[in-house]
């Protein structure tokens, strides 16, 4: 049987692409292959989550998942995300968090999919929504603290800005 | 990594049927996750990514899981909590993390008939049927006994029942596989007991879950106890010795029993 | 202090977090060839005969290499200063392979999937050889691993080759036999630790290309880039001067980054095709063919009096280093001179070891090189002889500690001037609410909590063999590029480096420029390894920084027309009274003068090499929880207090610390290399060699009990390896404590504390 590429067109970080790949290609050859070279692999078991990025807004391993299902989706990498990678990085730093930094942009995809999926998550949630990002260096600690104060600092500037924006007419208390 | 001649996206089930049959080297595509690591050459990949198969749907009497829905939706789902109890939810919520549960299907974990699967043992107490696209539908415990076929495992239906549930396991690490799992059951005082990664396949156990009535004494806790042992088989690995899951077996049983009655 | 003790962020925090290109495999070029290997099946074999025909004509395939055509110069991949002291007993490709994995033949083809194919196509035709796999065994076994006529070693390291004797050694210091007679009390347990996988998250990578003047580059994720040219140099038979290393981000090494693993192939390749080509290697390549932590079995003996008076200690340590030599002779002797010094009170001490070539893969450096292994097997005995006295463990400790001002003779004769291990453990003690919890309390019908701990030490660099050159610039702005040769592998060098700097040349961290490793520009370094580079290099930038600022105040005495021992150095201004005053210059000023006309390069180079390794110390407390019926251990708490001498950069030394806490728990609890009946390595992927994660770890804490270093930068000693130490022996004490179960093996299992429970029934 004839090789035969596949036609795909897809979003990646609101650009669309339009390519012919290999039907066997996987999202993180693809979309390396594009430049977007902070989409990072530590693994070939689909165990260490450096690949994070989003299908449509949900975190998927781009190891496991051929490009080819991404055809007429959207996909997100960091380099798509840079403003708030930008406002979380500057808690991991304050830490000393980062170390080797391999696995910060798989985990930075993860954390920022995790506020949009979770409210107010306790520190188990956390756990447990990032448990498929594995990291060597940081024993996690520093990345548990550097997460609890993002998230922190964003109620608090959530919360100033409903205090701050004209209260409706209260009927019969809060 | 595997190797794919040609990526179709099905744009039927009974597209995707023909092009099955057409080539013993074509195969239908789950989440991969399993697939990836193998280096098979395969002529044509089939997606049913486009059929509508993964969602868990309602159905009144009965509660249908399409093939695609991601391992993540049934840890989630509040239809299935509401249902089937915490049973689904504690025995996907181990596997490695969100976004390889974002990824794997329940199909895939069901064909696959992995004797690790922490979903076969949690859906066996739940009279989980197999629906196939050529062979119909059989109990799930009797798809397992069957070897993997060439047929498109379309969906599960799980009957709405009024249940009580529990999943205990044992691992060496959070996201590590089961050293031994066990799911049950309660239905008024009818109990169901399914152990898995003994290391062999989940099988249930419904001698040791007759032993039990509504509200297991230690006696009877005891005797199921030593029932599971006569009942199944277990076995060694690298994950431990057919000497502790035995031991395991006895104390994971009770501790399902005592989980659902308090 | 401005900069040091400060909790700077790391240089490339945000450019990493937000995910920026700065990897080797983000750096290579599109058209590198991809370089693959064909590694054996089989775990002892002689290769009788290797055809590549068939795979040398598939599409795309640039070259097949085999034994054949490789140098013939042996050496070792360890990277070490010459000459080093593991033994040369490799080729990159050999007629005989001695593990499940070791080389056969070298691809290169346009695409990955070519070089697969290629792979395939070679046909070896193997004469497989009885194999041998533990150690003990392995001694005077009729294989001979290395049989080879050119066999080299540079040193006396009691080595024959013959016996599968890859080093051994002894050292005594005291008279042990009246120790003993003496004693009320002894121990005599054997412990056993397992190989463990260093598991950074950047697996092995390298690509080279040959440069306009036809010098062969290699960008690698190394953390030995100067021993990369010397082992390239010598392995390929070709001038260093025909060689340059550049060193990028790498993601992580832990040590497995001190050994040449994935630069030969490409480098090889490059050299014989004139083309770029990279070798990325697999995690499977990674746990497979690199290397790992040197299994130990150590039996520790030990006397004492009624009182918990230490009299003699003897420690025996026979260290597997799998099929070749790397690091081999070296890790097993931190077994026992980087332990027993800790109980310096003794008497008498005895340290004994053997290191036995067998056909697993080699072992290399990891973390803790030895010292760790040691630790498990001391601090275990110590917990053991506390409980024989009826005595807390940690007042046995506290009896017996190591104090500032004694001399060591375990430790090279060293004399110990800084050390706060005493407070370390008071402090501990007190976090980990040892008096409420020693040894246990029952929470449940199933479950008890239970503390155990442990103390440790290892050293700060080599002494009289590190060597580390700063070479510090003024630019023409007026800022400074510092330029090194030790390897930021992600703990934070280059930073705390440049803090130092800031901290000399009195001026803003964003003054301080640092470059990365590239052999052609930087410094003479040996490298970042062994707790070197905090103190050796961190030496030589207080140096330089000081040379430079002579250099600078001389120049300006000659613009001021002033006498240089008037003139003062301020950060912004060279000034005689005062800075606003006639007789100053600006910094700026100063440099911008330079960088015209009949200017100069202000440079200083300073290079600093230590006669003393100084130890950190750490005292760490794990507060376990024990299912009584499952037996499975969480650690609840671990509390970690460290003696780093200053720690220049806090919050960095405390990742350092919780970080090498959390890999010691892997290892002490379920990390474990296994090979089958036929040497194949069976956990070689993340899927079955768990790694901790994040759900694994309960709390961790770490506090610091500083001391004030003399002969190190600023008060500092090291900090990256003695936080790997304490977990398993602290953790095995928690569990005797909990269940009475003593578990003197690793990894401690909880069939194995279901099984010592059992044990203890009957």
């Amino acid at each position: 049987m004839q090789l035969k590429n596949f036609s795909i067109s897809c979003k990646i970080n609101g650009r669309t692409y339009e390519e012919n790949i290999a039907p066997d290609r996987t999202l993180i050859e693809f979309l390396r292959g594009l430049g977007f070279l902070s989409v990072k692999q530590g693994c070939d078991t689909s165990n260490c989550g450096l690949c994070t990025v989003w299908l449509d807004g949900t975190p998927v391993l781009s190891c496991s998942m051929l490009a080819a299902r991404a055809n007429g989706r959207a996909i997100t990498t960091i380099e798509g995300v840079q403003e708030e990678a930008t406002a979380f990085a500057g808690f991991m730093a304050a830490q000393g968090a980062d170390q080797c930094g391999f696995c910060s942009p798989g985990l930075v995809m993860n954390i920022l999919a995790m506020e949009r999926e979770l409210d107010d998550p306790t520190p188990e949630d956390i756990k447990h929504y990032l448990a498929g990002n594995l990291c060597r260096c940081t024993g996690y600690a520093s990345q548990m603290r550097a997460i609890e104060a993002y998230l922190a600092a964003k109620t608090a500037k959530t919360a100033a800005a409903t205090t701050a924006a004209p209260a409706a007419p209260a009927e019969g208390g809060a | 990594m595997f190797e794919l001649k040609e990526f179709i996206a099905a744009q039927s089930l009974d597209q995707a049927d023909e092009l099955l049959h057409r080539d013993k080297k074509n195969v239908i595509l789950g989440g991969l996750l399993w697939m990836r690591m193998g280096t098979r050459q395969f002529n044509t990949g089939i997606d049913l990514s486009g059929l509508g198969l993964h969602r868990i749907t309602d159905l009144g009497d009965h509660i249908e899981i399409g093939a695609m829905t991601p391992l993540r939706q049934l840890e989630i789902s509040r239809l299935l909590a509401d249902n089937f109890g915490p049973v689904l939810r504690d025995a996907v919520c181990h596997i490695v993390g969100v976004q390889f549960r974002n990824l794997a299907t329940v199909g895939g974990s069901v064909f696959s008939r992995f004797s690790f699967s922490d979903v076969i043992t949690a859906l066996l107490v739940l009279d989980t049927r197999v629906h196939l696209f050529r062979g119909g539908q059989i109990p799930l415990a009797d798809f397992l006994e069957t070897s993997p076929g060439r047929d498109i495992l379309v969906k599960l239906t799980i009957p709405k029942q009024d249940v009580d549930t529990a999943y205990v396991c044992q691992r060496k690490s959070a996201a590590d596989f089961p050293i031994l799992a066990a799911a049950l059951a309660r239905t008024g005082s009818a109990w169901k007991i399914a152990v898995g990664a003994r290391p062999s396949r989940a099988t249930l156990a419904p001698k040791t879950a007759g032993l039990l009535s509504e509200t297991p004494d230690k006696t009877q806790i005891d005797a199921a106890g030593n029932e599971i042992l006569r009942e199944l088989t277990f076995g060694g690995n690298g994950q431990g010795s057919r000497e502790y899951r035995e031991h395991l077996a006895r104390v994971l049983v009770k501790r399902g029993i005592q989980k659902i009655c308090s | 202090m401005r900069h040091v003790n400060q909790g700077i962020p790391k240089l490339d925090a945000k450019a990493l977090i937000t995910g920026r290109p700065a990897y080797t495999d983000d750096l290579a070029p599109a058209n590198c060839l991809v370089v693959k290997v064909l590694r054996s099946p089989h775990a002892f074999a002689k290769i009788n005969a290797i055809d590549t025909a068939a795979a040398e004509q598939l599409p795309g395939v640039a070259c097949v290499i085999t034994h054949r055509d490789v140098p013939r110069h042996r050496f070792t991949m360890a990277g070490q200063s010459f000459p080093e002291p593991s033994p040369y007993d490799r080729l990159i490709l050999d007629r005989l392979v001695r593990y499940v994995g070791d080389p056969v033949a070298i691809v290169a083809a346009e695409t990955e999937r070519q070089a697969d194919r290629a792979l395939k196509a070679i046909k070896v035709d193997y004469e497989v050889l009885e194999p041998v796999f533990d150690p003990a065994k392995a001694l005077d076994h009729p294989s001979i691993i290395h049989p080879e006529a050119d066999y080299h070693v540079n040193h006396d390291i009691g080595n024959d080759p013959n016996r599968n004797l890859c080093a051994s050694g002894e050292f005594c210091a005291g008279d042990l036999a009246a120790a003993f007679a003496a004693a009320d009390v002894t121990v005599d347990q054997t412990y056993e630790t397992r190989a463990n996988n260093q598991a950074m998250m950047e697996t092995f990578r390298t690509f080279c290309y040959m440069d306009h003047s036809e010098r062969l580059t290699i960008v690698s994720a190394t953390q030995i880039p100067f021993h990369v040219r010397s082992i390239t140099a010598r392995a390929l038979g070709i001038p260093k001067q025909k060689i340059r290393v550049i060193k990028p981000r790498i993601g992580a090494g832990f040590g497995a980054k001190q050994t040449l693993v994935s630069e030969l192939f490409p480098a090889l390749v490059t050299l014989k095709t004139g083309k770029p080509s990279k070798m990325v290697f697999s995690r499977k390549e990674s746990f497979t063919a690199s290397t790992s932590r040197h299994a130990m079995r150590i039996r520790v003996r030990l006397a004492a009096d009624r009182a918990g008076n230490v009299l003699g200690i003897h420690m025996d340590t026979l260290s597997n280093t799998g099929a070749y030599g790397e690091h081999g002779p070296t890790t097993v002797g931190l077994s026992g001179h980087k332990t027993m010094p800790l109980y310096n009170k003794a008497k008498a001490i005895k340290f004994t070891y053997k290191v036995a070539y067998t056909n697993t893969m080699s072992a290399g450096a990891f973390r803790g090189y030895g010292a760790t292994q040691g630790t498990f097997a001391l601090e275990s005995a110590m917990n053991e002889l506390a409980e024989k006295l009826n005595m807390d463990p940690l007042d046995l400790r506290l009896k017996n500690l190591v104090a500032q001002g004694e001399v060591m003779p375990g430790y090279y004769g060293e004399k110990l001037n800084s050390c706060t291990l005493a407070d370390c453990i008071r402090r501990g003690k007190e976090m980990i609410g040892w008096d409420a919890n020693h040894p246990c309390r029952q929470i449940s019908k199933t479950k008890v909590r239970a503390v155990g701990a442990a103390i440790t030490m290892q050293g700060s660099g080599i002494p009289n063999i590190d060597t580390a050159s700063v070479e510090i610039r003024l630019q023409d702005d007026g800022f400074y590029t510092l330029m090194i040769g030790a390897a930021d592998m992600g703990t934070g060098c280059d930073t705390i480096l440049a803090q130092m700097a800031a901290e000399v040349l009195c001026c803003d961290m964003d003054r301080i420029i640092v470059s990365q490793v590239d052999t052609d520009h930087s410094p003479y370094d040996t490298g970042s390894y062994a707790s070197s580079t905090t103190f050796v290099t961190g030496t030589s930038v207080i140096k330089a920084g000081k040379a430079l600022i002579e250099k600078m105040i001389t120049m300006a005495a000659g613009t001021l027309k002033a006498d240089p021992g008037d003139l003062e150095f301020n950060g912004t201004a060279i000034f005689a009274g005062s800075p606003d005053g006639k007789k100053a210059i600006t910094v700026e000023a100063l440099a911008r003068k330079l960088a015209v006309g009949n200017g100069a390069c202000l440079s200083a180079t300073a290079t600093h090499s230590s006669p003393v390794s100084p130890p950190p110390f750490m005292a760490g407390f794990a507060n376990i929880e024990l299912d009584l019926e499952t037996g499975k251990v969480v650690v609840k708490d671990y509390v970690g207090i460290v003696d780093c001498g200053t720690p220049i950069n806090p919050n960095l030394a405390r990742v350092q610390a919780e970080g090498g806490i959390v890999q010691g728990i892997g290892m002490a609890l379920y990390e474990d290399i296994t090979y089958n009946s036929a040497g194949k390595m069976m956990n070689s992927s993340f899927m079955q060699y768990k790694i901790p994660s994040r759900k694994d770890i309960g709390d961790i804490r770490v506090a610091f009990e500083s001391s004030y270093e003399p002969s190190g930068p600023f008060g500092a000693k090291s900090i990256g390896e003695v936080v790997i130490n304490t977990p398993a022996p602290a953790i095995a004490n928690a569990i005797a404590n909990a269940c009475g179960v003593r578990l003197r093996h690793l990894p401690m299992t909880a069939e194995d504390v279901v099984m010592g429970l059992h044990a203890r029934e009957r």
